[in-house]
């Protein structure tokens, strides 16, 4: 099997969110990454899983500039046999999802993971936008993926049940929860990860058709009153007078 | 799978710990040391930070981490991969020993002697029947070592031991008692340190099968409650010559320490980190006079001359790290940078402490449990005050020992 993982850097969830004064960006000074959870913990070891079962290579791609290695360095450490990494910023899912469909359209991958959203803009589009650039089937947010001979069976987690599909390769996949579970690089994987191929390829033009015209931060949350269960009627006071809603 | 022992209970609440890096040493690291870190970080938020309070607190020693130690790549880091190392360099394993210590000392104790006191010995000293013997295994964590030096009667004075090895064909046999050594009740093999015949301290691998070999546990530690200790003695026991080491004097025993106590340098800081963060959090998140006590000076002061003191203790072991890449750590600078490391550590553990107020003697907080780890980090592997003789005997060139 010859499968392609798609993999995005995002802020650590401990990040402080700050936007540049104009609000048109994130300020990044000082910023920590991670590779975006969905991406490493769900996509890539499902990826490697059936790598491991079946044969094949796992290759992960990323949109990004140079300092974005670190993060590839992390997923071929995990596991992945090889990296391709689109030297360009991600500016949207648009401009993503082309740059990847333009790689990945002559490669005749049998299946093209990513995760089901980035932590940091959640927008949840680039795989969908992947699938009908290379007009291949796409099944969104699948939290159980199992492959036999050219069919994959899936799990979507729906409201209230589960919905199962069949999909025969090739097609793309965005991966939630529970589709495998998070592996830690071992120190052996790290070192041979230096050794793994990181191919660096020249982006195609793209008009992106979206620019964001502002950010804004959500309104910080008030404190807490806390009211002693003897002053009830201080309470009902408050939630008349101060919060208005009764 | 959930391997914890039972009995155990699982903390719900998460490790919400994140580096400190105030001077940027990050951008002194490579890719590898980075990569190394988060992962031994990630590793340890599951594994250890959710049991270690609850193991600590029942005095046992969490033995189903040997097997996660061994598949991140934790025992001997540093040593070459055919051995069963990781084929590192010395910073990666300083920021893994780091990572581990962050989480306890204990569990930094259990990587610690398996990679600096018995890995590397045999891969120093051993033949080469001897490293494909026991290595890979040991690497593997298919086999526990541990190391026995130190005896009831000499400590500091590590030459005066009396264990015998007698030369008897083509065996010797060896005799005595070894006291304090780390993993000795749960280990296969012990690396054990005895004069023969003519006096000189020779260094053999011991089988913990053979007969006349025991292991009893010392019970009652108040600290390192969840790292497991013991005793080992010898009555007897035959050592075929082939298990003997090819190093003579106390200079086999002393590369060893040299090795465990860099780790201890940059293990230190990790507990001293984890003080820090906990102190920090709790500092701007807890409400006196109707503000946070971050706001008063003199926590002020307490959190400032913390993360000074970590600062210049992560400088020392980076240079330490950089020195020893290249071969020309001498043992002096790295018993400077242990006696340091770990006596800020445990200053910035009791500043932590008081910080926390009340909650700082409670196992809620991670603190108090590294400060009563570190005061055994501060007398093994070198006490406090022998690292300062010996950089006293290294800056005068006086010994001061006898």
């Amino acid at each position: 099997m010859k499968l392609l993982v798609c993999i995005s850097k995002t802020p650590d969830t401990e990040a402080k969110i700050q936007l540049t004064p104009d609000g048109k960006q994130l300020d990044t000074s000082g910023m920590k990454y991670i590779m975006n959870p969905y991406d490493e913990w769900y996509a890539l070891v499902r990826a490697l899983e059936l790598v491991e079962a079946q044969g094949g290579s796992v290759t992960v791609i990323n949109v990004g500039p140079s300092s974005n290695d670190q993060i590839i360095r992390k997923a071929l450490a995990i596991g992945a046999h090889e990296a391709v990494r689109i030297d360009a910023e991600p500016t949207s899912a648009w401009f993503v999802a082309h740059q990847i469909a333009a790689f990945a359209k002559n490669e005749n991958y049998d299946l093209i993971f990513c995760g089901k959203e980035t932590i940091d803009y959640n927008g949840s589009e680039v795989p969908a936008m992947l699938a009908e650039l290379l007009d291949l089937p796409f099944v969104a947010w699948a939290s159980k993926l199992d492959m036999e001979g050219n069919t994959a069976t899936l799990h979507r987690d729906i409201e209230g049940g589960v919905e199962i599909v069949k999909v025969a390769t090739p097609f793309v996949v965005s991966a939630a929860k529970g589709m495998a579970e998070q592996r830690i690089p071992n120190m052996r994987g790290i070192m041979m990860a230096k050794r793994k191929p990181l191919k660096v390829v020249e982006p195609v033009a793209v008009d992106d058709p979206v620019s964001v015209v502002q950010y804004a931060l959500p309104p910080k949350k008030k404190g807490v009153k806390l009211i002693e269960p003897e002053h009830i009627d201080e309470l009902v006071r408050l939630l008349h007078e101060e919060a208005k809603v009764i | 799978m959930d391997k914890t022992d039972k009995g155990i209970q699982r903390r719900a609440r998460e490790d919400r710990y994140q580096g400190h890096d105030y001077y940027l040493i990050d951008e002194l690291l490579t890719e590898e040391h980075r990569l190394a870190r988060e992962a031994v970080r990630d590793w340890v938020k599951q594994e250890v930070s959710p049991i270690i309070e609850d193991y600590f607190e029942q005095g046992k020693c969490p033995t189903h981490l040997f097997e996660g130690l061994a598949a991140i790549g934790a025992f001997g880091p540093s040593l070459p991969t055919e051995y069963g190392g990781g084929g590192m360099d010395e910073i990666a394993y300083g920021v893994i020993m780091q990572e581990l210590e962050r989480g306890d000392s204990g569990v930094r104790s259990m990587a610690s002697v398996q990679g600096s006191l018995v890995m590397y010995p045999i891969f120093k000293f051993g033949t080469e029947a001897q490293r494909r013997k026991y290595l890979p295994k040991l690497g593997a964590g298919e086999l526990i070592g541990c190391f026995g030096l130190t005896e009831p009667d000499y400590g500091s004075n590590p030459g005066g031991m009396v264990s015998r090895l007698h030369d008897d064909g083509d065996a010797y046999v060896l005799n005595g008692a070894k006291m304090w050594i780390t993993n000795s009740p749960v280990a296969d093999v012990a690396v054990v340190w005895a004069k023969d015949d003519e006096g000189k301290i020779r260094g053999v691998i011991v089988e913990r099968d053979w007969a006349g070999v025991s292991a009893p546990e010392i019970k009652g530690k108040l600290s390192l409650r969840a790292s497991i200790t013991g005793e080992l003695i010898f009555e007897d026991v035959r050592v075929p010559k082939k298990n003997v080491l090819e190093v003579q004097g106390l200079r086999g025993p002393l590369s060893c320490l040299s090795k465990a106590r860099y780790g201890i340098a940059w293990g230190a800081i990790g507990a001293a980190l984890d003080c820090y963060d906990s102190a920090l959090r709790y500092a701007l998140e807890r409400i006196q006079f109707d503000k946070p006590i971050a706001a008063f000076q003199l926590t002020q002061k307490k959190l400032a001359e913390m993360i000074t003191e970590i600062t210049k203790a992560q400088l020392l072991a980076w240079r330490l790290g950089s020195l020893a890449n290249e071969g020309r750590a001498t043992p002096a600078q790295i018993s400077m940078a242990k006696r340091n490391n770990v006596y800020i550590a445990l200053q910035v553990a009791r500043e932590a402490r008081q910080i926390h107020g009340g909650m700082g003697i409670t196992n809620e907080y991670p603190v108090m449990r590294h400060m009563m780890n570190l005061e055994t980090v501060i007398t093994y592997e070198g006490t406090h005050d022998i690292h300062l003789l010996i950089t006293g005997h290294d800056v005068t060139g006086i010994n001061a020992f006898r």
